[in-house]
């Protein structure tokens, strides 16, 4: 798949009321620019912490919580998903992009050629575990994403891609956070 | 001393009710009480900054939280408090036992012992011991988490909890 195609439509996807967390460079980059709003949370630095912030998110709130993960940011926490299967956080869909590399930083290999981050989800016991490496499997998990049972973990195996090619997130980190919690009061009751 | 359920029970008047740990000898009868207490909810982590990070994104949603954790763990969170919590503005009342208090421990706890406080003046992370007068220091982390939105830290002493 390609990698820039594969986070566009689940990007585009999003409902109005969903909320979604990025990791740090092309997810948060890509989000930004194709369809920044305020029910995003984008995630600047501290690689391997989207999943933690996205699960305690999850704990607290009864609104559909999409994180958008990498394969080297969540080999950087693993034991994340320790808790994400074994809480039953049933609001909570855990996409990784896996391009097999840092993407961010020179497309450096991560160990995702020979391991498989979804045979470690349902390990981890996360409730709906789909992996995607056609065009025909991402169609039906794109038809599918709405009304997967959480936790899910969805694993799209892309190519890598070049993150200069999106402009850095133009939001300050505080006006980050200031914003989604705004969104989190005017939608009402967390 | 202070007593466990009296440190609960403020924690809850204060609206303090998200909290996530990892667990330390000192905090035994906290974790303990605060695991079966119905108006808690205790989430343990398998690292600090998991931790940092579920009370975080707790935050995000609106509540206030707090996390539990032994000094050694600070040095797992220094990314997650100078590229996460200190520039997005995400106060979070932090618990951190001090092993190694005037080096009186077990070696692996004597450098983090010695450094905790400069490490945390370094950061610019407003801390605090917890004494007696335990809702007056409770007071002032919240007061100095309003002021500036930044996490704060209150520091255990060995004893302190009962």
């Amino acid at each position: 798949m390609n990698c820039i195609e594969a986070m566009e439509k689940v990007i585009l996807s999003l409902k109005e009321e969903d909320l979604a967390l990025f990791n740090l460079g092309l997810n948060s980059r890509m989000a930004y620019s194709l369809k920044d709003r305020k029910g995003n949370f984008y995630m600047l630095g501290s690689m391997g912490l989207v999943s933690s912030v996205g699960l305690g998110l999850a704990l607290n709130c009864d609104k559909k919580v999409v994180i958008f993960d990498g394969d080297g940011s969540l080999l950087m926490d693993m034991g994340i998903m320790s808790m994400i299967g074994v809480l039953k956080c049933k609001n909570l869909i855990h996409i990784v992009f896996d391009n097999e590399a840092y993407c961010s930083t020179g497309n450096q290999t991560t160990y995702c050629e020979s391991i498989d981050l979804a045979s470690a989800a349902e390990v981890y016991w996360y409730k709906t575990v789909i992996k995607v490496k056609s065009i025909q499997e991402y169609d039906d998990f794109l038809s599918s994403l709405h009304s997967l049972e959480g936790p899910a973990f969805c694993l799209i195996k892309t190519d890598t891609c070049n993150v200069k090619d999106f402009p850095r997130v133009a939001l300050s980190p505080a006006e980050i956070t200031e914003r989604f919690r705004a969104n989190m009061v005017s939608q009402g009751k967390p | 001393m202070v007593k466990v359920s009296d440190l609960w029970d403020y924690l809850k008047l204060k609206k303090y009710t998200f909290c996530s740990s990892v667990p330390c000898s000192m905090l035994k009868k906290l974790l303990d009480s605060g695991i079966k207490d119905p108006e808690i909810t205790l989430i343990p982590a398998v690292k600090e900054n998991v931790a940092l990070g579920l009370a975080s994104g707790a935050y995000l949603a609106g509540k206030k939280s707090c996390v539990f954790m032994q000094n050694s763990g600070l040095g797992n969170i220094i990314n997650a408090l100078t590229s996460f919590n200190l520039i997005y503005k995400i106060p979070v009342l932090m618990f951190l036992t001090w092993r190694g208090f005037e080096s009186k421990d077990a070696p692996e706890h004597l450098i983090m012992g010695e450094k905790m406080a400069p490490l945390l003046d370094l950061l610019e992370v407003p801390h605090r011991l917890l004494t007696d007068s335990y809702r007056d220091d409770i007071s002032w982390a919240i007061h100095e988490m309003d002021n500036k939105s930044i996490p704060v830290v209150l520091i255990l002493k060995k004893g302190i909890l009962r």
